[in-house]
């Protein structure tokens, strides 16, 4: 009696087993379920797109003033339907004040926390920097997704699928920079009329985390970033892995600092200070 | 045999019950609606695939649009047409979507709404012409 059951289980074993693996092969890659791709043979990038082995930015701090730093917030933010934080405070949507931002001015000693020397120089207290994301070379964000929304391209470019954002914030947990930002309520509320500033791009939805996108959408079309365009030459977008680029002639020229470098997360974004 | 009667009764019941809704609204069904084309779209005459098609697989073709661009950084569709042209479109639903199908309410939304279905395209892509009719 005991082993006639004892070799029912096994039967039963068995076939769940043959039958588990009958299912797998019919329905081929599971992951794929729901998701659509194009043949890359009938795809093909803008003639004009900017290509890079590693796009980086480097930001001369000495060319930085309030006017310079207006004109790049603005710039950025009303071209990505960036919600002006100013308006969630109006009666209408009685909500808390809260702030999403693409790129924004901070303080050194607050931007470059916590290795901030005792005695700065009075130049290096007052000089306003501009931080953003930082498109490291080993994003902890990338690695904190669950979902895989966040992801780096070959191009190190740390980008955001909006439609896979789950909304969990881990990402915002795992930066050390605070450069990511999460939309606690329809960011269509702090856009005039509910309006996007700038119709051909989208806006996000309630729920989902942003940040800065290294302008991929203009790199596409063979345009350099909103803020570099604006900035009179106090930002240079370019490629670090060129020895002959831009940035690179800048950064052999140049003091340059990067954020929280002992973190060693690769920040491709460097400072002229 | 009393029992009997009781049971069938009460079945007949059920059922009558059941599938009321189905009897009820017989030849009430609403005419499924027909997606009113732009003049623009109807001068271009094709969309980028023929219509059944179009009318059959165009979410996953937008499914697999954003993954191109956004994963692939790809933004360029290439279909060939019936001819065997090739023709290419920028895979971008604001701009080379309703940049033809101009009437968002009468094209899009006129059957989602009569299939119950909910798409959330439109909480983050801009429909660039209700923009300019709001402006004006």
């Amino acid at each position: 009696m005991k082993n006639s059951k004892k070799n029912n289980r096994r039967e039963f074993l068995k076939t769940a087993g043959a039958t588990a693996v009958g299912v797998a092969a019919l329905s081929g890659s599971a992951f794929a379920i729901g998701e659509h791709f194009i043949s890359s043979k009938e795809t093909k990038t803008h003639p004009e797109d900017l290509k890079a082995v590693r796009w980086g930015m480097v930001i001369n701090t000495k060319k930085l003033n309030e006017e310079v730093i207006h004109a790049i917030t603005t710039a950025c933010h009303t071209k990505h339907n960036v919600p002006d934080c100013q308006m969630f405070k109006e009666p209408a949507t009685k909500k808390e004040h809260h702030e999403i931002k693409w790129i924004w001015e901070e303080h050194y000693h607050n931007a470059f926390a916590p290795d901030v020397e005792e005695f700065l120089s009075k130049k290096l207290e007052h000089t306003p920097f501009l931080v953003l994301c930082n498109q490291c070379q080993n994003p902890p964000c990338v690695q904190a997704c669950p979902t895989k929304a966040t992801f780096k391209r070959p191009d190190g470019i740390v980008l955001m699928d909006f439609h896979r954002c789950i909304g969990c914030r881990f990402c915002m947990a795992a930066c050390p920079y605070g450069s990511r930002s999460f939309n606690f309520q329809d960011p269509r509320n702090g856009l005039p009329n509910r309006q996007p500033t700038n119709p051909a791009f989208p806006t996000r939805m309630k729920g989902v985390v942003e940040k800065c996108n290294f302008c991929a959408e203009r790199l596409a079309i063979g345009k350099k970033p909103y803020c570099e365009e604006v900035s009179k030459g106090a930002i240079v977008c370019g490629d670090l892995g060129d020895e002959k680029s831009e940035v690179r002639r800048l950064l052999e020229e140049n003091n340059a600092i990067t954020r929280k470098t002992s973190l060693g997360t690769g920040p491709s974004v460097f400072y002229i200070v | 045999m009393n029992e009997k009667i009781k049971i069938i009764a009460g079945v007949v019941i059920f059922a009558v019950i059941f599938t009321c809704p189905l009897w009820i609204n017989m030849g009430k069904a609403n005419e499924a609606p027909v997606p009113v084309l732009s003049e623009k779209a109807k001068a271009a005459k094709t969309c980028i695939l023929p219509k059944d098609e179009m009318r059959a697989k165009h979410m996953q073709i937008l499914d697999g649009w954003r993954n191109s661009v956004v994963r692939d950084g790809q933004r360029i569709h290439i279909v060939k047409d019936a001819d065997g042209k090739e023709k290419e479109y920028d895979m971008s639903l604001s701009n080379t979507c309703l940049e033809c199908h101009t009437n968002k309410a009468e094209f899009c939304d006129k059957c989602h709404n009569y299939a119950s279905v909910n798409p959330y395209c439109w909480d983050c892509h801009v429909d660039p012409n209700a923009k300019k009719e709001a402006s004006l």
